[in-house]
C-alpha cells in the first residue's frame, strides 16, 4: 500500500492535500458518532476513572479564583495569544490536581502560605489585593535565585503553579498554535529544509 | 463456589499458543499460515491499532494532556498496562527493585514499542571472551530467519558492514533531523560512531504487502499505527494470521498452567477468562509459549506434576534463572544555537533516525561487552510537563534584548521564553548488554497470588559493578558527546551515588533469558529449536530463550527465533504427531 492509499485507510478519504490539512486541522468539528469513537482504544478503567474524576471538586471558588490571578500574571494575554484563563488553565489544573494527588497538598499548602502573606502585607487576601500589591509579593517568590529568606516556600509554590500553567496553556489549541507546532498531520519527511541547513552551517550534510 | 466447574473443550488444535506479542504473534502467523489449527490465549483485551490507536490525537483531547497517570509512557501510548497492574501483584527479595512493565492486550507491548529493530551480532551468540555460556546456534544459524522477518515485517536502515552490528534487507531511513545533525556532530569529536537508525517502520510500500500503508511520518509509533506502517504483532501478524481462517484467538484468557499426562507430554493449558471468571481447559497437540520472558517462566514454574515435580521443563533448575534486563543510563539538555528556531514538521518517524552502534569493540574497558546509544530532541508536540522548569534554563542565556536574564519569572517575557526554547532540547540514552548471571533469577512466591488465585513472581536482581561501570562510561560519553555539539546539560550528571543513573533492572522492558536455550539438559530448558529437553511438544517463543542478549533489542531476535521454531515445528509434524 503506498502513502496515498494509507491515508484513505486513516478515513481520510479525501486526498488533496487541502482537504487533507482541513480533515486535521486542531478544533475540526467532530462527527456525531463522536461520543462512541472518542473512546475507542480506552480501557474501561480509564473511562470510568474520567468520569469520576471529572464529576468531583478540589478547590473551592476562593482558591480557583487565586489560581486565576496567578496563572494571567504567569501567562498574560499578548499579540501573539491569550492570557492562561482564557486557554482555561484553572480548569485544567483543577482537574490535574485530581489526576494528579501529589499536586494536591504542595498546591492547596502554597494558595494558603500566599493568603497569609497577603494578608501580613496588605491586609486582603492574594486575589484580592491590587495588581500591584499581587505583583510585589510575586516578585519575591518568582526568582529562585535572589530569593530572600524565609520565602524559599513560596518559591517553591511558584515553581509548580509555572509549570502547571505551562503545561495546561501550551498543551490547548491556542498554545500549540502560539509556539507554531506544525506537525501532528500526514505529511511527507524529506530532510531539513535547505534554508535551515544553510543557517546552522550544514549545507551538503543529509 | 457450589457451582465452581471447568469448562472442557472437546476440540484438539494443532497448536495452542499462549501470549499474542512478537513471540506468539509469530509462532501464530506462521503456523496459520501453513494450514495448522491454532488456538491464541492472550490475557487481555482485544486490540486493533486500526480503530484502538490513538494516532492523531491532540494534547487537549486527553483531559490530562497526555500525562503519564494511567499508562506509564503517557494517556496517548499503546499500552494496556504498565508497571503494575491491579490485582496482579509481584514480589521482590533481597532488596530487589526489579520493574516488570506487562501490556495486557493483543500484540503485547509491541503495540507501543520502540520499532528500533536490530539483530544481534555474531559475537553475541558466540562470545569470545568466556564470561558467558554460547548461544547453541549462531549468528549464521539465524541469518536467514532474519533476512525472512526482514521481508515479512520490514526494516529501514542501510549497509555499514559492521560485523557486529549485521546488515539486514533495508527500506531507506527517514533522513536525520536538525538536531541530529548536531548530535553527529558531537558525536564525532568524541570519536563515537553515528549512522542510521534501524526501524520497523514502512518508509515505503512494502513489495508485495497490500494490508499495510506506509509510513506518513507523524512521529507517534508508540501509539500504534492505524494504517500498520509500523510493526505490531496485532496488525502485522496476528490479525493477518486470524484472516487464514486457521487461527482463533480468545482474549482475557489468563493461562493457570500447562496440563501434562502420565508420560509428561503436554495436552493443553487451563486458563480463567478474566471477563465471566469462569475456568477452562483447551486441548493441543503443541504448546506454544509466547506469554513473555516472566510469564512463561511463571507459567513453568506453576506447571508442576508428578511427571514434572520441578515445574515444567525444569528438570534443570534453570527456569526462571539468567534473568537480565538491558542496562540504561540518559542525560538530557538543550541546544541553545537552536533558539527561536524555524518552525516545520520534523516529527518523522517514532523510531530513531540515527543511533550509535557500540563503537569500542575491540577496546581494553574497565567493564565487558557495551552498549549503543539512542537519541532524541526536536520539535516534539506539546503534551503534559511541557515547559516544566524553565527557571532552571531562561537563566543561563541571554534574552533577546542581549543581557542575561533572571531565572524564573512571569509575564509577557517568560511567556517568550517558552516559545525561544521550543524545539532546543536533546537527550542521549545507552542501552547496554547487561550480563546473564544465575544469581539473578524470578522465581514463585511461596505466599503470594493474584485475584485469579495463581502464584505470583518473585524476582532477585542485583546490578554488578560491571554494569554500573558500563552506566559511568556511558555518562561520560554522553557529557563528550553535550560538549561537542555545544549543548547545554539540564539533567543532574549522575554521579557514583546514584550508580551513574543506571535504571533499575526491568526499566528498560528487555528482560530476557528466565528459560534458556543450550545443549545440555542439565543446564538449559530447551534445545537449540526452542523446544523443551523434558517436554518434546512444549516451545519457548518470547525473550525467555535467550542465554545472553548484546546491547540489540531484543524484538527483532524474538521474531527470527519465534519463526524459525515455528518451522521447526511443521518440520516436526509427524514426530510431534501433528496434522
Amino acid at each position: 500500500m503506498n502513502r496515498r492509499e494509507s491515508l484513505k485507510a486513516l478515513g481520510l478519504t479525501a486526498i488533496s492535500t487541502t482537504l487533507l490539512l482541513d480533515a486535521c486541522k486542531p478544533g475540526k468539528q467532530e462527527t456525531p458518532n463522536a461520543e462512541s469513537a472518542s473512546q475507542a482504544g480506552r480501557q474501561q478503567f480509564e473511562v470510568e476513572r474520567d468520569k469520576a474524576l471529572q464529576s468531583a471538586k478540589f478547590f473551592d471558588e476562593h482558591e480557583m479564583a487565586t489560581i486565576a490571578v496567578l496563572a494571567d500574571i504567569i501567562i498574560p494575554k499578548d499579540d501573539r495569544s491569550g492570557s492562561a484563563t482564557d486557554a482555561k488553565v484553572p480548569e485544567f489544573i483543577e482537574f490535574i490536581v485530581k489526576d494528579i494527588p501529589e499536586h494536591q497538598t504542595p498546591m492547596r499548602g502554597g494558595l494558603r502560605w500566599l493568603d497569609l502573606q497577603s494578608f501580613n502585607r496588605f491586609e486582603k487576601p492574594f486575589k484580592d489585593a491590587s495588581p500591584a500589591q499581587q505583583i510585589s509579593l510575586v516578585d519575591d517568590i518568582a526568582y529562585p535565585n535572589k530569593v530572600k529568606p524565609g520565602m524559599l516556600q513560596g518559591v517553591e509554590f511558584f515553581n509548580r503553579m509555572r509549570d502547571l500553567t505551562a503545561s495546561g496553556f501550551f498543551t490547548t489549541e491556542m498554545g500549540v498554535k502560539d509556539l507554531g507546532y506544525v506537525g501532528n498531520k500526514p505529511n511527507r519527511w524529506e530532510g531539513v529544509p535547505q534554508d535551515v541547513l544553510k543557517q546552522y552551517g550544514f549545507e551538503g550534510m543529509v | 463456589m457450589s457451582d465452581f466447574q471447568i469448562k472442557k473443550s472437546d476440540v484438539e488444535y494443532d497448536a495452542i499458543i499462549v501470549g499474542s506479542g512478537a513471540g506468539g504473534g509469530m509462532a501464530g502467523y506462521v503456523l496459520a499460515h501453513a494450514g495448522q489449527k491454532v488456538l491464541m490465549l492472550e490475557a487481555g483485551d482485544y486490540y486493533d491499532p486500526r480503530t484502538d490507536s490513538l494516532q492523531l490525537k491532540w494534547p487537549w483531547e486527553s483531559p490530562r494532556r497526555g500525562a503519564s497517570t494511567t499508562r506509564p509512557f503517557g494517556d496517548f501510548d499503546a499500552a494496556y498496562g504498565g508497571w503494575s497492574l491491579e490485582g496482579e501483584p509481584y514480589t521482590q527479595k533481597n532488596g530487589s527493585e526489579f520493574a516488570w512493565f506487562r501490556s495486557r492486550m493483543l500484540g503485547g507491548r509491541t503495540n507501543h514499542w520502540g520499532r528500533i529493530s536490530l539483530r544481534m551480532g555474531p559475537e553475541d551468540f558466540q562470545p569470545k571472551d568466556g564470561l558467558t555460556d554460547k548461544w547453541p546456534i549462531s549468528y549464521d544459524d539465524l541469518k536467514p530467519f532474519y533476512d525472512k522477518v526482514d521481508r515479512l515485517i520490514g526494516v529501514y536502515g542501510t549497509k555499514e558492514n559492521i560485523e557486529s552490528e549485521p546488515d539486514g534487507i533495508f527500506l531507506p531511513p527517514p533522513k536525520p533531523r536538525l538536531h541530529e545533525l548536531f548530535i553527529r556532530k558531537g558525536a564525532k569529536k568524541a570519536g563515537v560512531t553515528v549512522i542510521p537508525g534501524r526501524g520497523s517502520v514502512l518508509t515505503e510500500a512494502l513489495p508485495g504487502n497490500k494490508d499495510r500503508g506506509s509510513c506518513f511520518f507523524c512521529g507517534q509509533c508508540g501509539r500504534s499505527c492505524k494504517v500498520y506502517a509500523d510493526f505490531s504483532s496485532s496488525s502485522c501478524l496476528v490479525i493477518p494470521a486470524v484472516k487464514t481462517g486457521n487461527l482463533k484467538v480468545i482474549t482475557n484468557a489468563m493461562v493457570r498452567e500447562v496440563l501434562t499426562d502420565k508420560s509428561g507430554m503436554a495436552t493443553g493449558v487451563s486458563y480463567v477468562s478474566t471477563k465471566d471468571l469462569q475456568e477452562y481447559q483447551v486441548r493441543g497437540k503443541v504448546v506454544i509459549l509466547g506469554a513473555s520472558a516472566g510469564e512463561s517462566a511463571r507459567l513453568l514454574l506453576n506447571s508442576k506434576s508428578p511427571a514434572h515435580p520441578n515445574g515444567l521443563a525444569n528438570n534443570s533448575g534453570v527456569v526462571g534463572k539468567y534473568l537480565h534486563d538491558s542496562t540504561g543510563a540518559s542525560l538530557s539538555g538543550f541546544l541553545p544555537q537552536l533558539m527561536d528556531r524555524k518552525r516545520y514538521n520534523e516529527d518523522g518517524v517514532g523510531s530513531v533516525h540515527i543511533y550509535s552502534p557500540w563503537w569500542l569493540k575491540d577496546k581494553k574497558l574497565d567493564f565487558p561487552r557495551g552498549y549503543h546509544i539512542e537519541y532524541g530532541g526536536g520539535l516534539h508536540m506539546p503534551g503534559y510537563g511541557f515547559g516544566g522548569g524553565m527557571q532552571n534554563m531562561n537563566g543561563m542565556l541571554p534574552g533577546r534584548d542581549g543581557k542575561k536574564k533572571e531565572a524564573g519569572g512571569y509575564g509577557a517575557s517568560l511567556k517568550d521564553d517558552y516559545r525561544r526554547f521550543f524545539g532546543t532540547g536533546v537527550g542521549m540514552a545507552g542501552r547496554g548488554t547487561a550480563i546473564a548471571r544465575e544469581s539473578n533469577y524470578c522465581e514463585i512466591d511461596p505466599k503470594v497470588v493474584d485475584k485469579y488465585g495463581i502464584p505470583v513472581l518473585r524476582f532477585n536482581y542485583k546490578w554488578d559493578p560491571d554494569e554500573v561501570k558500563q552506566a559511568k562510561h556511558m555518562q561520560e560519553t554522553f557529557k563528550e558527546i553535550m560538549d561537542g555539539m555545544g549543548a547545554i546539560i539540564t539533567s543532574d550528571l549522575p554521579g557514583a551515588d546514584t550508580s551513574y543513573g543506571l535504571e533499575a533492572p526491568g526499566k528498560i522492558i528487555h528482560e530476557v533469558g528466565t528459560v534458556r536455550m543450550g545443549d545440555d539438559p542439565a543446564k538449559s530448558a530447551l534445545n537449540k529449536y526452542c523446544q523443551a529437553h523434558d517436554c518434546k511438544n512444549l516451545f519457548v517463543v518470547d525473550a525467555a530463550p535467550f542465554v545472553q542478549q548484546g546491547d540489540k533489542n531484543a524484538t527483532w531476535t524474538i521474531l527470527a527465533l519465534s519463526m524459525r521454531t515455528a518451522e521447526y515445528i511443521l518440520s516436526q509434524k509427524k514426530k510431534l504427531n501433528v496434522a
